[in-house]
């Protein structure tokens, strides 16, 4: 063997040397992610030139030119932007309508008691979920009640002067927390051996789903009344809110029916042939795993339905979309129609995009669990 | 068996006694549930009936053949004029078409704006994504209520000019805050013809569809169907219109002081109702349309590549009509909701079903009942047949599978 005829082979490594400028860095994600072909360079120069058609007027309008405090809108004549003072000096008709102002600490209470109520629900680092499941159900609704509306001693403040945003929370709390119950329970009937019970429950659900909500709301208001022996009187907010429930009760049951759909048949089986009977397999074996895996869905049904709840001007209820529908024709603030629709959108969109990400979170953590 | 023993049965059926056997229970639960529910109808019907006659109510439908009284804005091809004493069953009809008009203009819409947006979330342009991900969950996120109003009361009603100085459009289109004036098409003598060599049009261009794919399926050969069918549409008609002297004229709308004459308006509502309609539904669509094309795995174009197909025929032979199957089903019950969500009308003043009927024939007749359930019964009869519709396409789609 000759040796030295050999090529020259390399015998140690050399050191790695960085990427090319144009793929790494900030120019390479630039023109990955921006200008990697013509078309892509057109659709962003066109967006970032949208953008700043857009934006900085935005804010010049909202923020830089906006008047934030005043009386009526001629306390905004001088500035040229938006006027605020509309949702500042209306703030309390805004959340709570024509809730008497001392009074006002009333419902706030109740919205801390759910929301300590609320949490080892949602939370589960917080123990006692069951019952405190079973408490919303149950107590929690005449608790709310007592302070809301009063009686026993506190001031009685009547439905009618219930209103504003406190209006839609009220009415979505109650409708999804009678709905879930509801629902579930035509979830098992549809999926029941016994075919009378299951014809019924597919009726009910189809029909409920079939029709608009602001068909299920006059119907309500305007027939409910007629369903009830002679002489029962009906409050208006009532008739809103078993038109609500029973709507999303079947939207709720078609939630319920994909967890249970979604648990294989042996769990079933299984519990059945330890002995347990209909129910107790229902309550100990399924219902805890259909529930677990479709609450992501239950938030986002109930997403849907608080954003619903704003339907309810079409029989005359005082919620936040009618509070901003009486103020701009309030001659006092004529004309601040962006003012205070964009204000009512915003506070939806902040209830509902953080319902959304909860969602999100949940099912991000839920499908971890359930990876195989 | 001391149990059966001490009750004097017989053993013989496993010591279970008749109350544990799953057939009787079934019967009686089954009974009992009937018996409680005619029980609650019973009550109902009966209350109902109290009611109605305390309040001095007839119920029937004969309020449908009572003259309505009141004007609408919206008639489109229905003959109603309060003059001529048109009764609440042609409000109904006026309702019915309107409804069908503001769902299928807004299907049409949501459908290309949700596609669009759809394919632009995926496009590998991180500003483009970013921006329709913040549409989308703005949109999605605000109630539609508030959509609809904002639309009509803040937008078109504020920036469109007054009646008196509308926008024109080589001055016979006007656009102005209460809507859309433009000339009014007059038909003459012969123009059914020419809607008849629209239906001829139709039934050769299907034909033609079959023809090709089987000369196709034959000789590999293929025909261009997309252009000869667009050509057909558009020509045959324009051919018959040409031959008969265009038998169409135009009556052009004149600007007095204060309101058009003559010719033909389109409220504002409409628009206000169709942007909502639209723009809401469309987010919804985009979120479907991306899902659907995700869920088609990058194998299937490397393959189909690798064959040697192209880009374009890849995209429309392999990769879309994957999507399709699972984009159609949720897209259909948006097409669903966005119908029943029409009915949202009633807040801006669109004479749909249930601001016209539902709302002021309600209001003039007080038959509430009546109304409401025939109302509501529209929009069930549409979401049975989608639901038909679905049933059929799934299970079509099932046969085709793997």
């Amino acid at each position: 063997m000759n040796t030295h005829n050999r090529p020259f082979v390399r015998t140690e490594h050399l050191p790695q040397s960085p990427p090319p400028v144009s793929t790494s860095g900030i120019i390479g994600w630039v023109r990955e992610n921006l200008f990697s072909s013509p078309l892509n360079a057109v659709l962003t120069i066109s967006s970032i030139y949208f953008l700043y058609l857009v934006i900085p007027p935005f804010v010049q309008w909202a923020f830089i030119d906006a008047a934030w405090s005043g009386s009526s809108n001629k306390d905004c004549a001088g500035y040229g932007g938006a006027c605020w003072a509309v949702v500042t000096a209306r703030f309390g008709q805004f959340v709570y309508g024509f809730y008497p102002e001392a009074e006002r600490w009333r419902p706030n209470l109740v919205l801390v008691l759910f929301a300590i109520n609320l949490l080892p629900i949602l939370w589960d680092r917080v123990p006692g979920r069951t019952v405190a499941a079973l408490f919303l159900v149950t107590g929690f609704p005449l608790v709310a009640l007592f302070f809301i509306h009063g009686g026993l001693g506190l001031e009685v403040v009547p439905t009618p002067k219930w209103g504003g945003f406190m209006l839609n929370l009220i009415m979505a709390a109650v409708a999804i927390i009678y709905s879930l119950p509801l629902g579930i329970l035509l979830a098992l009937g549809r999926r029941s051996e016994f075919p009378i019970i299951s014809r019924f429950c597919v009726l009910f659900i189809e029909f409920w789903r079939g029709v608009p909500l602001i068909t299920v709301l006059v119907m309500a208001s305007f027939i409910l009344p007629f369903f009830m022996p002679d002489g029962f009187n009906f409050n208006e907010l009532l008739r809103a809110l078993v038109g609500l429930t029973l709507f999303s009760s079947a939207y709720m049951a078609e939630v319920v029916r994909g967890g249970l759909q979604a648990l294989p048949k042996g769990q079933t089986e299984a519990a059945r042939a330890i002995g347990l009977t209909y129910w107790q397999s229902i309550r100990l074996i399924i219902m805890p795993q259909a529930l677990k895996i479709t609450i992501p869905a239950i938030v986002n049904t109930f997403i849907g339905l608080f954003k619903d709840t704003s339907l309810v001007i079409v029989i005359g209820l005082f919620d936040l979309l009618q509070v901003a529908k009486s103020s701009v024709t309030d001659t006092n603030w004529l004309g601040l129609e962006h003012e205070t629709y964009i204000f009512v959108a915003l506070v939806f969109f902040v209830a509902c995009f953080a319902m959304s990400l909860y969602s999100l979170y949940l099912e991000r953590k839920l499908d971890t669990d359930h990876r195989d | 068996m001391a149990v059966g023993a001490k009750d004097g049965g017989t053993p013989s059926s496993g010591g279970a006694r008749w109350w544990y056997d799953p057939k009787v229970r079934a019967i009686v639960f089954q009974v009992a549930f009937v018996v409680a529910l005619v029980a609650f109808i019973a009550f109902i019907v009966n209350n109902t009936v109290v009611n109605l006659e305390k309040r001095d109510i007839r119920a029937g439908f004969g309020f449908l053949s009572e003259p309505a009284g009141f004007e609408i804005p919206i008639t489109g091809v229905v003959d109603y004029s309060v003059d001529k004493g048109s009764t609440h069953g042609v409000v109904f009809l006026i309702g019915l078409q309107n409804t069908f008009l503001i769902s299928a203009m807004g299907i049409v819409l949501a459908t290309i704006l949700g596609f669009v947006l759809g394919v632009l979330r995926l496009s590998n342009n991180w500003i483009v994504t970013r921006l329709v991900g913040s549409y989308i969950e703005i949109v999605r996120n605000i109630p539609l209520p508030l959509q609809f109003i904002f639309w009509q009361t803040a937008v078109f009603i504020i920036y469109l000019p007054k009646v008196r100085d509308p926008i024109s459009i080589f001055d016979t289109i006007y656009i102005h805050n209460r809507g859309l004036t433009g000339p009014k098409p007059i038909g003459e003598a012969g123009l059914d013809l020419v809607f008849y060599a629209i239906f001829v049009a139709i039934g050769v261009v299907m034909w033609l569809r079959k023809w090709a794919r089987r000369r196709q399926d034959e000789t590999g050969e293929q025909f261009p169907v997309l252009w000869t069918s667009l050509g057909l549409l558009i020509g045959l008609p324009l051919f018959v219109a040409s031959i008969l002297g265009f038998p169409l004229s135009w009556e052009y709308a004149e600007l007095g002081r204060f309101r058009f004459t003559g010719g033909m308006g389109i409220p504002i509502e409409l628009f206000s109702a169709l942007t909502a309609l639209t723009i809401y539904t469309s987010a919804f669509i985009a979120e479907i349309v991306r899902a659907g094309i995700l869920s088609v795995s990058r194998g299937q174009t490397e393959a189909s590549h690798a064959l040697g197909i192209r880009h374009g025929p890849t995209l429309r032979l392999v990769i879309i009509p994957q999507a399709l199957r699972v984009i159609i089903p949720p897209l259909i019950s948006q097409y669903l909701n966005l119908t029943k969500n029409s009915s949202l009308g009633i807040l801006i003043g669109y004479s749909d079903l249930f601001n016209v009927f539902g709302g002021i024939s309600l209001n003039q007749t007080g038959q509430a009942i009546e109304i409401i359930f025939m109302s509501m019964s529209v929009y069930l009869c549409f979401s049975l047949l989608i639901s038909l519709y679905m049933n059929w396409y799934n299970r079509r789609i099932a046969l085709t599978d793997r």
